[in-house]
Order: structure tokens, then C-alpha cells, then sequence
């Protein structure tokens, strides 16, 4: 078992001719995902390998019933690529692409709640359901299928770096995805929390979060009343300064918000396990999952 | 990206939002010439940086005659101006903006920013303006007033008259000021603003409501269908390393400590700042090379480092994934070659061919220490701060 994504993901991908697109395409396909449909206007009736692409979106899921997509169209046209996919009704939309416009997002996140769509991202790595289904970016095989942990994480790589610390620990995951560094996206923690907290597979749940918005600490309010599930907390940028965006659009420290300092606070009241030294991720994880009866 | 005050100001007034007289100098003759063309003193002279706080460092001052005019244009233009935003480094003053002084009434405060949660449009007034909206927010949350508006239905009447109601306004004030927040409202969304703030927003004592100040925070992911506003941005407000790291794709951020390093990732990057930190050292820099990493990018990422004199080591931590680590090793030997760095680097990275990449480093000759993984690496980086040899 799995959140978002699993053997039954039919997966279409906007821009899979592009540079971007058609390496993750064929990457996601080679860990077993079945890839049924690619998008680019104009290119439609052409044959990626053996994947076929089609012009628009709705011609796409009339013919191979996709149910997920994965957008990597430039950040210009990517809110339109979304708004698409969503008025095609492909229930889940994945947009790995970075710099869409913040006022574009306000719109399609408020178009959104219009549709039965589910937006994972912008500027996110992407969704995997070890073993089952992989529709992101990540490195496939640093995952261990099995769970019985749900990763859930703002950033990319330092999302791989926990992963890895679990697979090396022998700790599998049910599934792992990041939300996304920009900040207004359309998933956020606590949707994530209640799926894992939902799935019967997920035994405990690795939340990781950085600088800026006050994401972490919503979610912990969440946790505090509604997850039993046993929770790992990591939280990056202690050593950011203010007022500087720290490569993400939404990592930034206004003032006193935001602050890596006032997320491990919140983290700890509402009974999250906090790890400190990133390099002991792994053996943390196993200590307090173990103790927990994850 | 950030725009000077008076660039904001010149925006306000194309949208229809009444600021005060003025106009801008660099030069001592120029501040003559802007306050000739005024009806007469007092003269508001402001040092024109990004950083906020510039009243308290000495950067905003009152003329009340020619002479005194002269003494603080003197003052203000070329000074090094520190304030709580600009670092201990501070900033230089290029330019001041000159502005015929007023006799006011009632200082407010208004902002436009975005929830970023709820993706509402959100507007923040306050009865009492001139101090920080977080002192404010804490000291007296009862005059705080916060009104959302939707984007896409965008902004109606109610929006208006509330927020006027709610800071006490009435009569012919609260009419110019539902006038001008309307404007600022369109400013706001046209422009693609991440935070419009008018701190203090005046009424003066005939009834006039007009932006004092004005801080405005433009998207950079935006510019793409602004070139006009693209061009208020001003080079010399960045740090020169960061400027040329831009043009490289990477983000790097110049900070206080000794321990240079690169990594692939925002999310990574900060974890690694910590861990130094942890490790007992100080991170030199934020250097993200973004989530690939080529031998290009390692050879501009050691030049940005090795332009700190300050730094006494190199940690550098690429999580690959997909990437090949024997062609990265190359790479890094390459640049580090090129670069002719002497200063010791340990390397963490992790992704495909791993043992072929460390083998690479370590056939090299140079001063490239491999880590195991980061925990490893913590505790190399923490000798390399001591000064202890590996």
C-alpha cells in the first residue's frame, strides 16, 4: 500500500519531448512505471520509443485513460499545462517545473479547488511508491519497497539524502514525495499527513522541512491532534540568515517567522521526534521507529 | 528583486497612488537643482538602498534650509549605511531622493503580500504606521486589520470599505484612501508583486492620504513579461559574487565563517550549513549548484569559494542520484586543477559508480579527501576548521 501513486498509476507526461521530459520519461518507465501517454502540441500522432504523444491532454486520456501526470513544461506555459491536465479531469497532477510566477499559482490554486484534481508541486521532486510506481525525478534506487515509513519533504535532494540514510538503515517506504520550495503550492503537509496517517501500510512518517512560510508549523498543529502515527521531524537552514531566499522561491526568513529555530520548537511541542545531525538520520530513524513499534 | 524606493514611487504615481514631491540626486548640484524646482523647505533627504531600518542607521534626515540641505546631502551621499537588514558590512549611498516635507495628521500602515497557504491576496493596515507591522502584531494585535481577497474574483467594494472602517477612517479620508488602495490593489497584481508595503501611509493635516514610503518586492520568476521593470534592477545593490553566480545558474549567498562549500539542492545546501555548524565551524557561503551538477558548474562554484579569502576549507556534497559520480570526479579534478586550489576539499558524493569516483579523486594528486557519507564528512570538515591534519 501506497499514498497518490501505485501499480495502478497510468502516467502521461506534459513536455516528454523536451530535454527534461524525455529523460524522466524514459527513467520513470525503466522503474516499471507504466508510462502511457506523452503530451507536446504539435508533436501529437508522433511515437516516443514505444510511448505515443498526442497533441492535448483530453485526446490523451480518452485513448490510454492516463490518471497522473507529470509536467515538465517551461515555467511560462506550466500554469496552463496544469490547468489543462485539470480540466481533463487526470486526477493527479505532478509539476516538477520551477519559476512559475507567483501570481499564476494564486489563480490555478484557486482554479483548482473548482476541479476534482489533486496538484502535487511546483518546483517539487515528484511522488514514488516504492516497488510500484515512481512519477518524479528522484534516483529510483536508492528507495527500498516495503514501508513501512512515509517520507514527506519540502526539498529534492535533501529528501534523497533521508531516504537513502532509511534504505541503508533497512527501514523501507510506502511512499516518499516532495511538496515543493515555492511558496504556494498544492499539496501541502497536512494533506500528506492524513494520507499516510490513512494508509494501513504507513507505520510512521518522516516529515522534513526547511526555512520560511509557516508550513511546519500548521502541520504540527495537525499532528498534535489528529496523527497517531509516530513522526520524525528534520528541519533545515538553522544557519540562514534573514531575508535572503535560500535558493527556493519560499525559503526565506521574514523577520521572526519563519525561522528553522521556531519550526524545531513547534515540532517538539507537538511530539515530533526532531533529529539534529542530519549524518545520524538513519540510525535516529531506526532508535526511535523501533521503540515506537513502527 | 527589490526596487528603490523612489523606482517604487515613480511606479505609484503611473497607477495613480499620490506620493510626495521630489526627485532623486547623486550629486550635491543635483540636490540643488531637485529642491529649486520645490515650493521651499523643509526637505526630506533619503538614502537610497534596498535594506529597510534606514531612518534608525542615520540615512533619512530633514532639511529646513539650503544650508542644512547641503550638510545632509553631504552626510547621506557616499556614507556606508548600516542598518539591521544591510549586514555589518553595511551599504553605500549612490543616490538620495528629496522630498518636500509635509505636516501630517495620521501615520497608517498598509501592505499587500500573499498567504501562502490559503492563496489569498492579503491586506494588512494598521491604524498605528511608522513602526515594524511585527511590533505592531505583538504589541497591539487589536489594530491590526487583515482583509483576504480572492484572486480570481479579485477585489470588491466590501474589500474597501472594510479595511477603511477597520483603521478608523471616515468622510472625505476614507474616500482617498479606498481610492488609493484600489490602485495599489491593480499595482499589485499587474506588476506581479510578492509584497507591496507603505509604511507610513500619511494623512497630512489638509487631508491628503499619500505614500510616504514604499517597499516593493517584485517576482523575479515574472520578469519575463515585465520588461520594464526588469530594468529597475540595479546591479550595485548586489554583491558582485552573487551577481556572477547568478549569471553561472547557481545561487550562491556569501555569509561570515571559514568552511566553503557546494552542494546540489536548496533543501541539501542548507542541511550541509547546518551540519558545518554542528561540526563545530562556521559555513563561508550557501552555494547551491542546483539539483544536476556538471564540471562547469564545480569549476564556477571553487572561483565563487576561492574569492573569499576568509575560507579555509571546502566541503563539497553532491547527492546524484542519476548522476554518474565517475564523470562528476573528473570534473572535480578538473576544476580543481584549473582553479589551482590548495586548500583542502573533502568530498561526499553519492549516485552511480561511486567507487570508480572516489578512485578518480584519489589518483589525482591533489588535496581531495573523500567522505564516506555526510557523517563522515562532518567530522573531516570539523579537522579541516581546526586546523588539524586528515
Amino acid at each position: 500500500m501506497s499514498i497518490f501513486i501505485d501499480h495502478n498509476t497510468r502516467l502521461l507526461i506534459q513536455g516528454i519531448t523536451g530535454r527534461e521530459g524525455s529523460f524522466h520519461a524514459r527513467q520513470c518507465a525503466a522503474y516499471g512505471t507504466k508510462v502511457v501517454a506523452g503530451v507536446t502540441p504539435g508533436k501529437g500522432g508522433t511515437m516516443f520509443d514505444a510511448i505515443p504523444v498526442f497533441n492535448t491532454v483530453a485526446e490523451a486520456v480518452n485513448t490510454t485513460r492516463a490518471n497522473c501526470c507529470l509536467i515538465f513544461v517551461p515555467p511560462r506555459f506550466a500554469g496552463d499545462a496544469i490547468m489543462e491536465a485539470a480540466e481533463s479531469g487526470i486526477p493527479l497532477i505532478i509539476a516538477i517545473t520551477e519559476g512559475i510566477p507567483l501570481h499564476d499559482m494564486l489563480k490555478i490554486k484557486n482554479s483548482l479547488t473548482f476541479t476534482a484534481s489533486r496538484l502535487i508541486g511546483p518546483n517539487c521532486p515528484g511522488v514514488i511508491s516504492p516497488g510500484a510506481a515512481k512519477a518524479g525525478i528522484m534516483p529510483g534506487a536508492i528507495h527500498l519497497p516495503g514501508g513501512p515509513i512515509g517520507v514527506v519533504s519540502r526539498s529534492g535532494t535533501l529528501t534523497y539524502e533521508v531516504v537513502h540514510q532509511l534504505t541503508k538503515a533497512g527501514i523501507g517506504q510506502t511512499t516518499c514525495l516532495g511538496i515543493g520550495g515555492d511558496p504556494v503550492v498544492g499539496t501541502d503537509f497536512i494533506d500528506c499527513l492524513t494520507a499516510f496517517e490513512k494508509d494501513p501500510a504507513t507505520r510512521g512518517i518522516v516529515m522534513v522541512g526547511e526555512i520560511g512560510g509557516s508550513a511546519e508549523e500548521e502541520a504540527c498543529e495537525f499532528i498534535t491532534s489528529k496523527v497517531t502515527k509516530p513522526v520524525v521531524g528534520f528541519i533545515a537552514g538553522l544557519t540562514a540568515p534573514k531575508g535572503r531566499r535560500m535558493g527556493h522561491a519560499g525559503a526565506i526568513v521574514n523577520g521572526s517567522s519563519g525561522t528553522a529555530t521556531a519550526k524545531i520548537a513547534a515540532m517538539e511541542r507537538s511530539g515530533v521526534q526532531v533529529c539534529r545531525d542530519l549524518g545520524r538520520f538513519g540510525d535516529f530513524c531506526t532508535q526511535i521507529f523501533t521503540s515506537e513499534g513502527a | 528583486m527589490k526596487i528603490h524606493e523612489y523606482q517604487a514611487k515613480e511606479l505609484f504615481r503611473q497607477y495613480g497612488i499620490p506620493c510626495p514631491n521630489g526627485g532623486i540626486a547623486t550629486t550635491l548640484d543635483e540636490a540643488r537643482r531637485v529642491v529649486d524646482a520645490m515650493p521651499g523647505y523643509p526637505v526630506m533627504v533619503k538614502a537610497q538602498i534596498h535594506a529597510g531600518g534606514r531612518g534608525k542607521g542615520g540615512g533619512v534626515k530633514l532639511a529646513t534650509s539650503p544650508a542644512d540641505l547641503e550638510e545632509r546631502v553631504a552626510e547621506i551621499l557616499g556614507m556606508t549605511l548600516i542598518t539591521a537588514q544591510t549586514g555589518p558590512a553595511g551599504k553605500v549611498v549612490h543616490t538620495v531622493l528629496l522630498e518636500q516635507g509635509l505636516d501630517l495628521a495620521q501615520e497608517l500602515y498598509l501592505s499587500l503580500a500573499v498567504d501562502r497557504r490559503t492563496a489569498q491576496i492579503l491586506i494588512i493596515a494598521s491604524a498605528t504606521g511608522g513602526m515594524e507591522i511585527e511590533t505592531t502584531a505583538t504589541a497591539d494585535p487589536g489594530t491590526l486589520v487583515r482583509i483576504e481577497v480572492n484572486p480570481l474574483s479579485g477585489l470588491a467594494d466590501h474589500h474597501l470599505r472594510r479595511t477603511a472602517f477597520g483603521l478608523g477612517l471616515t468622510g472625505e479620508e476614507a474616500k482617498h484612501f479606498t481610492i488609493l488602495l484600489r490602485h495599489l490593489y491593480h499595482f499589485f497584481v499587474d506588476c506581479d508583486c510578492l509584497l507591496v508595503e507603505i509604511n507610513p501611509l500619511v494623512i497630512t493635516t489638509d487631508g491628503q492620504v499619500l505614500a510616504l514610503d514604499a517597499k516593493v518586492e517584485i517576482d523575479s520568476s515574472a520578469l519575463f513579461r515585465h520588461p520594464d521593470l526588469a530594468s529597475l534592477y540595479d546591479p550595485t545593490e548586489e554583491d558582485p559574487f552573487e551577481a556572477e553566480a547568478r549569471v553561472h545558474n547557481v545561487n550562491y549567498i556569501k555569509l561570515n565563517g571559514t568552511i566553503g562549500n557546494m552542494v546540489n539542492g536548496a533543501g541539501l545546501a542548507m542541511a550541509t550549513m547546518d551540519l558545518i555548524k554542528n561540526a563545530g565551524a562556521e559555513p563561508a557561503n550557501f552555494l547551491d549548484v542546483g539539483g544536476g551538477a556538471t564540471a562547469d558548474m564545480v569549476e564556477h562554484g571553487f572561483r565563487l569559494i576561492l574569492a573569499d579569502p576568509e575560507v579555509r576549507g571546502i566541503l563539497i556534497n553532491i547527492f546524484g542520484g542519476i548522476l554518474r559520480c565517475d564523470v562528476l570526479a573528473a570534473g572535480i579534478v578538473e576544476a580543481a586543477t584549473k582553479t589551482g586550489i590548495t586548500l583542502p576539499v573533502v568530498i561526499r558524493m553519492e549516485g552511480t559508480n561511486v567507487e570508480e569516483g572516489r578512485k578518480i579523486l584519489a589518483a589525482s594528486g591533489l588535496n581531495l579527501i573523500t567522505a564516506a557519507d555526510l557523517s563522515d564528512a562532518a567530522q573531516k570538515i570539523a579537522l579541516v576548521a581546526s586546523g588539524d591534519s586528515l
